[in-house]
């Protein structure tokens, strides 16, 4: 169900690696978790982050969620168009909904991360 | 990202859980494990309805079913109607009935006629709140308390601890169904389902009827700022009574709502969660329930210590804000004024009617000023607000 050629985080992020270049965003379950999308935080470029560090937040009406880093890296970019529409979460979130390009500073760090079955099955074994 | 932690931070009420952000996201499992939860007679029908699902009051009860956004505006256009059987029933019998409730309770049981309900609440000695409550007269000698969902047992020892009444205390809650359908469009959709004129039934009354075949209590009451109905009826019914309901509202817009979409609602209404915004470390004058303090019916329970606070006036008040920037306040959230923390949120969300983002938070009395402005701390940040006054939303007349 998620798609493949991403990895994925235990803490529900998605990364699409090219080269050193990582997009990074929430899966379809941690949207749906979450419910109706309402307000997104995020670092600015140039900060730079260890794996598994907060890089921001994403609320939903009911709730606060924390975002963490898949790997370690420096923002190159945000999404600034989810700020204005932060809904888009929720309708795209492996597409129009990513939130910002790392560059990645280890990319050995990847191979820690799980691939789309594996993320699935973990998922499945959450429930 | 994780579920949990979010419905968690939604309601506080009855789950340990560390209040900082940081902490939150470290939670990975809930204290209680979900097969200890209640279930209410719905619990299939909310799986079918691909409701999700969370822990709340120690029952497994759905959050949202197409969203809460959707839900919320649902009931404010149209009408939603939520599963609330969660919710407690005692009923209380026998000569001392009222005697019981005049005791236990601050509001002033004994102006209700038969067919009337009563916001009220059980203080305790010191003048905080054990639980809130409505109260229905359905008789002389027979009352029914409607409890919140997490205090069942607790209020039921309570009220027996103090009952040196003739006075005969049944907890009927599992026995019980309770559907709430609230809306503008709730009297027209209840309307086709029922033997008798729903425009007799005025607010805060009741009536006994069937609704679809089904014996029922139907009282004029909600928790969302709506005009809509509150049904009682034998648990087993519930299923028929939750699909007749869903299909006769179909044509106005009536959606299944859940228990975000109850809070977000509530809040707006300026209507206060026991275990957020009252519990047992705020007093009812402290939280503006004043006028459900009734010191001319005679001696209660914590009416000396309410008196007292009464004569002095509160320290503290709870007041309503709106954040001036896009963050949301949530509960437990600090709030600071020149430089010192005078206060805390005890509800916080986005307003989906207002499209601004409100809470509810303790001040010290003499900031408890309407027009003035307070930070709240979002995530370490010192966010403005300003103090307005409540209820947020209130629906126009018809």
């Amino acid at each position: 169900m998620n798609p493949e050629g991403l990895l994925y985080t235990k803490d529900h992020e998605w990364i699409h690696v090219a080269g050193d270049v990582g997009t990074v965003g929430i899966t379809l379950h941690a949207q749906e978790a979450l419910g109706d999308v309402v307000y997104i935080e995020l670092p600015r470029v140039g900060d730079k982050f260890e794996s598994h560090n907060s890089f921001g937040s994403v609320e939903s009406v009911k709730a606060v969620s924390e975002l963490f880093m898949p790997v370690a890296g420096e923002v190159i970019e945000i999404n600034s168009a989810i700020k204005d529409a932060p809904e888009t979460l929720n309708s795209d979130p492996y597409g129009k909904g990513w939130l910002l390009r790392i560059r990645i500073q280890n990319s050995a760090e990847t191979t820690a991360l799980l691939s789309a079955h594996a993320y699935d099955q973990y998922i499945a074994a959450e429930a | 990202m994780y579920e949990v932690r979010s419905v968690v931070t939604m309601f506080s009420a009855s789950y340990e859980y560390d209040v900082t952000v940081k902490a939150c996201a470290r939670i990975r499992r809930l204290v209680i494990s979900v097969t200890d939860l209640r279930k209410t007679a719905l619990f299939e029908t909310h799986k079918n309805l691909k409701a999700r699902m969370v822990p709340f009051g120690g029952w497994n009860m759905p959050v949202e079913y197409s969203g809460i956004i959707q839900e919320h505006t649902a009931v404010r256009t149209g009408a939603g109607l939520f599963d609330v059987s969660h919710m407690g029933e005692f009923i209380v019998t026998g000569p001392q009935a009222l005697d019981l409730i005049q005791f236990i309770t601050c509001n002033d049981a004994s102006r209700l006629v038969d067919g009337q309900a009563q916001y009220s609440a059980l203080p305790a000695e010191d003048g905080t709140v054990v639980d809130d409550l409505l109260v229905y007269r359905e008789s002389a000698n027979r009352f029914m308390l409607v409890v919140n969902a997490s205090n069942i047992e607790s209020d039921l020892e309570w009220i027996h601890n103090h009952n040196s009444f003739l006075a005969r205390v049944e907890n009927i809650t599992n026995a019980t169904g309770l559907l709430a359908l609230q809306g503008p469009m709730a009297e027209e959709t209840l309307q086709v389902l029922v033997d008798l004129p729903l425009n007799q039934i005025a607010a805060f009354r009741f009536a006994r009827g069937q609704v679809s075949g089904v014996d029922a209590t139907i009282s004029r009451t909600g928790y969302t700022g709506e005009d809509g109905f509150e049904l009682y009826f034998a648990a087993s019914n519930s299923e028929q009574l939750w699909n007749s309901i869903l299909r006769a509202g179909r044509r106005h817009g009536l959606l299944p709502a859940g228990l975000g979409a109850r809070n977000t609602l509530r809040l707006e209404a300026g209507m206060l969660l026991q275990g957020n915004d009252i519990d047992r470390t705020t007093t009812l004058l402290e939280a503006g329930l004043g006028w459900i303090v009734k010191h001319g019916k005679g001696s209660f329970i914590g009416s000396d210590a309410l008196a007292k606070e009464k004569a002095e006036g509160p320290r503290r008040k709870l007041v309503g804000f709106e954040m001036l920037g896009p963050e949301i306040a949530r509960e437990r959230y600090p709030i600071w004024i020149g430089g010192q923390e005078v206060g805390y949120v005890t509800s916080g969300s986005p307003s989906i009617t207002l499209k601004k983002n409100i809470g509810l938070a303790y001040l010290p009395v003499d900031l408890a000023v309407v027009g003035e402005t307070c930070e709240v701390v979002v995530r370490k940040r010192d966010c403005k607000a300003q103090i307005v006054s409540t209820p947020f939303y209130k629906r126009s007349s018809k």
